[in-house]
């Protein structure tokens, strides 16, 4: 009795616990967003920070007593219902919403930290901390939801936030053309998002992740002809439009193209949203959904596919930016490649697991990139870089981590995920793992390749900015570099929670894996311990590709600094091609926003205006015109005609009535 | 049926706006033009409060009539002054009537001519427009729903811009033409039920499908005409671009939805049969006005033109949802409709704010704005992202029900009509683009205020509502249930 009494009082109290974790934040948004003149700027950070850090620490409470085997699934509140069914707002808080809600509440008060810093002189300084506070709240609703409709609120919610930080700094024309460029891309994913969300509530009758996911061996036979005589599996049709909302979000190609103009915000959020937590969430619907794309192999090959393709060739252009921010965005790209591809191949938890160990290194390189921007007054291309060890030794040194964790090396974190990524793909069935297993083992090349660019070009050769700037270089403050050495601690160490987090089914019945797609299975009778994985892995293909793109870099950027250039050359149309990152900016600008241009001045002149209006509107106007026109003719005012009419028209009808018979 | 006879709450929600715009009037010339003020926002605000108990006292239970009153009117002809809502009107007339008041306050000093005459058309509409959602008797409705075009013909008349009697006359024709034939089929009704104008009880007549299709597309001429629904919506932009922001805001906020009204209180349940066999073609013209209007208002140049084919799109998903018939379909339209009334007015609200500093709708003639008027543009942000749809706004709810009930009826449908994620989100977002971002333009950018008390109010005010349906849009949608319900099994019904 007692023991029951305990149970509920604590149930309660972790009941208000899993609403503090969203709502610390969102108070602390909205007192930074609206009193934020009053609170003054330290007030304005104080209170989001406080706030993020409460919703971190409970996110830790929720994660310990989740790992004692807890699950919690229940409702806040009743948003409709209509017909029979009800949507709700409500929390599912298992192991897959617990490993979230920590990666990015840290990362978030990292970020916040690092704020302080980099947006020091920012007269918006109180308006961004307000706005990421709101990212933090939509990215915990997105990853707490229990149904389908909380998911998509927070999906669009994380949107709006990118939207409001890409635009940002509103008066530069490059900002604004971007966050509306994300804002529309992304909606092309979304409305093939809420096509599935549409198909299962047509199908499951509810919305509710439990129930649909129960139910859905039962319909997993269901075929619907969206083209009459072409009978489709309904989860291929459901799976494949949840994960176009996937490609928005997660930026897949051909859905990539937002991206890398998401760089024009300010560098704590390129860190946050664009490279640890919201392109990420699509990564984790698809996980979270495992249950449903499990039983499409189609859907799984698409996906394959795709993060194959996305994988490689946004490898390839990350070796010819020469932005410092845009080489690390095009390697999230391609680090997001990665994941969708594990995805594809069953292998949901070591996707999650990269998405961990990304999220670590790749802020440590962003918001390393950030403090070498501030370092040199807000200058971006790294021809006018080099040799900034010696000023920012605490930067050199957590970005060192960050590079070598990117490129899979170990004992970094990207080694054990990135590398497991590869075995799973290698041990998969599922037609397209072939494809995406050699496309993978090409990527790691490249990630050697550009990472290792990234930090020679950066920190090492020849000083190339100018002397003004050199005067004045020296480390940024604390409140830069702490978060820097915080976020690069993980990325070494979190690598090494691979024998619990993937093979010790540290998941459980959070993601769902059907025995046939077993590649992960395979892979988990083989694994020894960390140590025997990484005296594997060093005979392994992936790391001496990895080190052959790192050795590459180094002959090119510090031993014979002169021949990218002449490579570039040699290359020539190739080299275009992909520095023009594929020519897909310039397609989509010529197909979609010019063409629904024309499209709509078309429509406009002359469906509206010729046809509708000048046709049939003024047209019959003109027609009672030109009739009454005709009728003002026996109205001359004059009497004898009227006179003259009248007795014609007496003799007519007399005549006629003579006439009958 | 519950009967409360004893109330008249329903007269009072249409006589005292109307008995507070004769008062109006009473001030006289504009040398009154304060007291005028100060009566019409009273009358406004008691027009209001008399409505509050229609929502409070609503039996959520019943699919009957509530609030009736029933007096004889013209008893020769068995016309009487019957009244009474349900749940498919009644939110249609709190939203009426919120929305005069911020009419009100919105032309507080925004008119400077003819001011008495000004408030006094305002909510002698207000008034009429009540009556419309009220009515129960055929006769009643036609007068009302004419009488709408008289204060509108006014307003867009006398205060509205440079082109305002060609507007005015294209209005004023385009929907009287419109709703002649509405006055035959009612005609007809009332000789076929055997000498009734009860609207309930042609509800239960029954009709051979040849004469349902007739009649369909009598009401049809009327409704579409009003909602507007592609290809008879043209009227709309010009008139929208003449009227006065008060005439926008209540022409795209309660006028349009007298139309779509129309359709659910007389040609789906009167009509039901018909109503299912030309229900594709209903939907296609929705679709139509989905997509081809996405189309043509992402290339306007004038920003109130642009939100006037937004709000056709917007209305092609109420009528889509009509004609989809399941719960999420109607009661999804219905939210569209009142989602919109908040929407639009805050849209075109927003638009007069902006005109009345820079006498200038046009978007080129703007840029940057955010940087002289930061608390406007934030609430400019807001409602435009209402307008794409974003959840947590109202404009969400209306699209996703109409979109999940379309994937119940067809993938197709759905999918076109989900083009509207994509097409709204453009041609809004490119405004604010336009308008709101960038450095400031010019030097009537750089010469801005921002919002002044009262304009806050009226914003914020709207801006709550936008943000209290999104979030918990329940309140609105229990009170349709019992209604919509009974509508859906009655229009299942054949009734040869």
């Amino acid at each position: 009795m007692i023991g029951a009494l305990a149970w509920i009082d604590k149930m309660i109290a972790m009941k208000t616990l899993y609403l503090v974790v969203p709502l610390a934040p969102l108070a602390g948004a909205i007192v930074a967003g609206l009193f934020g003149r009053s609170i003054g700027r330290a007030g304005a950070h104080r209170v989001t920070i406080l706030s993020v850090l409460i919703s971190f620490l409970a996110s830790c409470v929720i994660f310990a007593d989740v790992m004692t085997g807890n699950v919690y699934n229940g409702s806040v509140y009743t948003w409709i219902t209509s017909g029979e069914t009800r949507l709700e707002i409500g929390f599912l808080i298992d192991r897959l919403t617990t490993i979230m809600m920590v990666v990015v509440t840290f990362v978030s008060l990292m970020v916040h930290v690092y704020t302080i810093g980099y947006m020091a002189e920012d007269p918006g300084y109180q308006r961004f901390f307000s706005y990421i506070s709101l990212f933090t709240f939509s990215m915990l609703m997105l990853v707490m939801a229990n149904n389908f409709l909380q998911l998509f609120f927070g999906w669009e919610a994380v949107g709006l936030v990118s939207y409001l930080l890409i635009g940002f700094w509103y008066t530069r024309p490059t900002a604004i053309y971007a966050n509306m460029k994300a804002f529309l891309v992304n909606r092309v994913g979304d409305f093939g998002f809420i096509l599935g969300i549409g198909l299962v509530l047509a199908h499951f009758g509810t919305l509710d992740y439990a129930t649909v996911f129960s139910q859905a061996p039962a319909v997993s036979g269901r075929t619907v002809e969206l083209f009459s005589g072409s009978p489709w599996l309904l989860m291929t049709v459901i799976c494949v439009c949840l994960f176009i909302g996937a490609m928005g979000k997660s930026a897949q190609f051909p859905l990539h193209v937002w991206l890398p103009d998401s760089m024009e915000g300010p560098t704590p959020i390129s860190a946050l949203i664009h490279a640890a937590t919201m392109v990420t969430a699509g990564i984790f619907m698809v996980a979270r959904m495992s249950p449903l794309f499990e039983l499409s192999q189609t859907a799984l090959s698409v996906v394959l596919v795709i993060g194959a393709i996305t994988g490689l060739a946004m490898s390839v252009v990350a070796i010819t930016q020469f932005d410092i921010k845009r080489v690390v965005a095009y390697s999230t790209l391609s680090q997001l490649g990665y994941m969708t591809m594990a995805l594809g191949a069953s292998a949901y938890s070591v996707a999650i697991f990269h998405l961990m160990t990304h999220a670590f290194f790749k802020a440590v390189l962003f918001l390393g990139a950030g403090s070498v921007i501030i370092a040199l007054h807000h200058e971006q291309d790294m021809r006018r870089m080099g040799g900034l060890r010696k000023y920012l030794p605490i930067t050199y040194w957590t970005m060192l981590v960050g590079a070598l964790a990117n490129a899979g090396f170990p004992p970094f974190a990207g080694f054990f995920s990135k590398d497991t990524i590869i075995e799973a793909l290698h041990a998969s069935h599922t037609p397209g793992a072939g494809f995406a297993y050699l496309a993978a083992l090409a990527g790691v090349f490249f990630a050697g390749l550009y990472s290792l660019r990234l930090l020679f070009m950066t920190f090492h050769g020849e000083e190339r900015m100018d002397a003004h700037t050199k005067e004045h270089l020296h480390e940024p403050p604390w409140v830069v570099t702490l978060p820097l050495v915080l976020l690069a601690i993980p990325s070494v160490v979190a690598g090494w929670t691979i024998g619990t987090l993937v093979y010790g089914d540290y998941f459980g019945a959070a993601i769902q894996v059907l025995p046939a797609h077993g590649a992960m299975q395979e892979l988990k009778e083989g694994f020894h311990g960390v140590w025997a994985m990484m005296l594997h892995g060093m005979s392994a293909l992936p790391f001496w590709l990895a080190l052959a793109g790192a050795c590459t870099a180094w002959y090119l950027y510090i031993a014979r600094p002169d021949l990218p250039k002449v490579v570039a050359g040699k290359f020539g149309i190739l080299y275009a091609i992909v520095e023009r990152k594929y020519g897909f900016d310039e397609l989509y600008s010529w197909l979609f926003a010019a063409g629904a241009r024309v499209a709509g001045n078309g429509l406009w002149k002359y469906g509206d205006q010729r046809l509708i209006d000048g046709l049939a509107v003024n047209g019959s106007a003109r027609v009672v015109g030109w009739l009454s026109g005709i009728a003002r003719l026996f109205q001359t005012g004059h009497v004898y005609q009227y006179a003259f009419t009248m007795i014609i028209g007496v003799f007519v009808l007399l005549t006629l009535w003579f006439a009958q018979p | 049926m519950t009967m409360q006879t004893t109330s008249h709450l329903l007269s009072f929600s249409i006589w005292v706006p109307v008995l507070a715009g004769l008062l109006v009037l009473a001030t006289g010339g504009d040398r009154n033009a304060a007291m005028a003020r100060a009566i019409a926002l009273g009358g406004a605000l008691c027009g209001f409060f008399v409505t509050i108990p229609l929502y409070t006292g609503f039996n959520l239970q019943t699919v009957g009539m509530q609030f009736v009153e029933l007096t004889p009117w013209i008893a020769h002809f068995n016309v009487n002054y019957h009244l009474g809502v349900d749940g498919i009107s009644v939110l249609f007339i709190l939203l009426n009537s919120f929305i005069t008041v911020l009419v009100v306050i919105a032309g507080w000093t925004v008119i400077e001519s003819r001011v008495a005459q000004y408030f006094a058309s305002f909510l002698f509409l207000s008034g009429i427009m009540n009556g419309v959602f009220a009515a129960l008797d055929g006769v009643l409705f036609y007068v009302f729903f004419e009488a709408t075009l008289i204060p509108m013909f006014i307003i867009i008349g006398v205060w509205g811009g440079p082109n305002r009697v060609y507007a005015a006359l294209k209005f004023f024709l385009y929907t009287l033409l419109g709703s002649l034939l509405m006055l035959v089929a009612l005609i007809y009704l009332y000789n076929k039920s055997g000498g009734s104008f009860a609207i309930l009880d042609w509800h239960k007549l029954p009709l051979a499908l040849p004469a349902q299709k007739l009649l369909f597309f009598a009401f049809l001429f009327a409704f579409s005409v009003k909602v507007p629904m592609w290809p008879v919506h043209t009227w709309l932009p010009d008139a929208h671009v003449e009227a006065p922001t008060g005439g926008s805001v209540v022409l795209a906020a309660i006028m349009l939805k007298l139309g779509a009204y129309g359709f659910i209180r007389f040609s789906l349940p009167i009509l039901p049969d018909a109503s299912r066999e030309l229900a594709w073609f209903m939907i296609a013209l929705s679709l139509v006005a989905v997509v081809y209007i996405g189309l043509v208002a992402l290339v306007q140049a004038d920003m109130k033109k642009l939100i006037a084919y937004s709000s056709i799109s917007h209305m092609g998903f109420v009528t889509l949802g009509f004609f989809i018939f399941n719960a999420y379909g109607v009661e999804g339209a219905l939210v569209q409709m009142i989602s919109h009334g908040f929407i639009s007015a805050a849209m075109f609200l927003c638009v007069g704010v902006m005109y009345d500093r820079m006498h200038s709708r046009q978007i080129a003639d703007y840029g940057g704005v955010v940087n002289t008027m930061p608390k406007f543009a934030a609430f400019f942000m807001l409602f435009a992202m209402a307008n794409c749809g974003l959840p947590a706004t109202s404009g969400f709810v209306g699209e996703f029900m109409v979109i999940m009930g379309a994937m119940k009826a067809n993938f197709w449908i759905a999918f076109a009509a989900a083009t509207t994620l994509i097409f709204g989100a453009a041609y809004t977002l490119w405004m604010v683009k336009r308008v709101i971002f960038g450095a400031v333009a010019n030097d009537h950018v750089a010469r801005l205020t921002d919002l002044n008390g009262r304009e806050f109010t009226v914003l914020a005010a709207l801006a709550a509502a936008v943000l209290m349906m999104g979030i918990y849009p329940l309140p609105f949608t229990e009170v349709m249930h019992a209604s919509v319900n009974d509508l859906l099994r009655h229009v299942a019904l054949p009734k040869l």
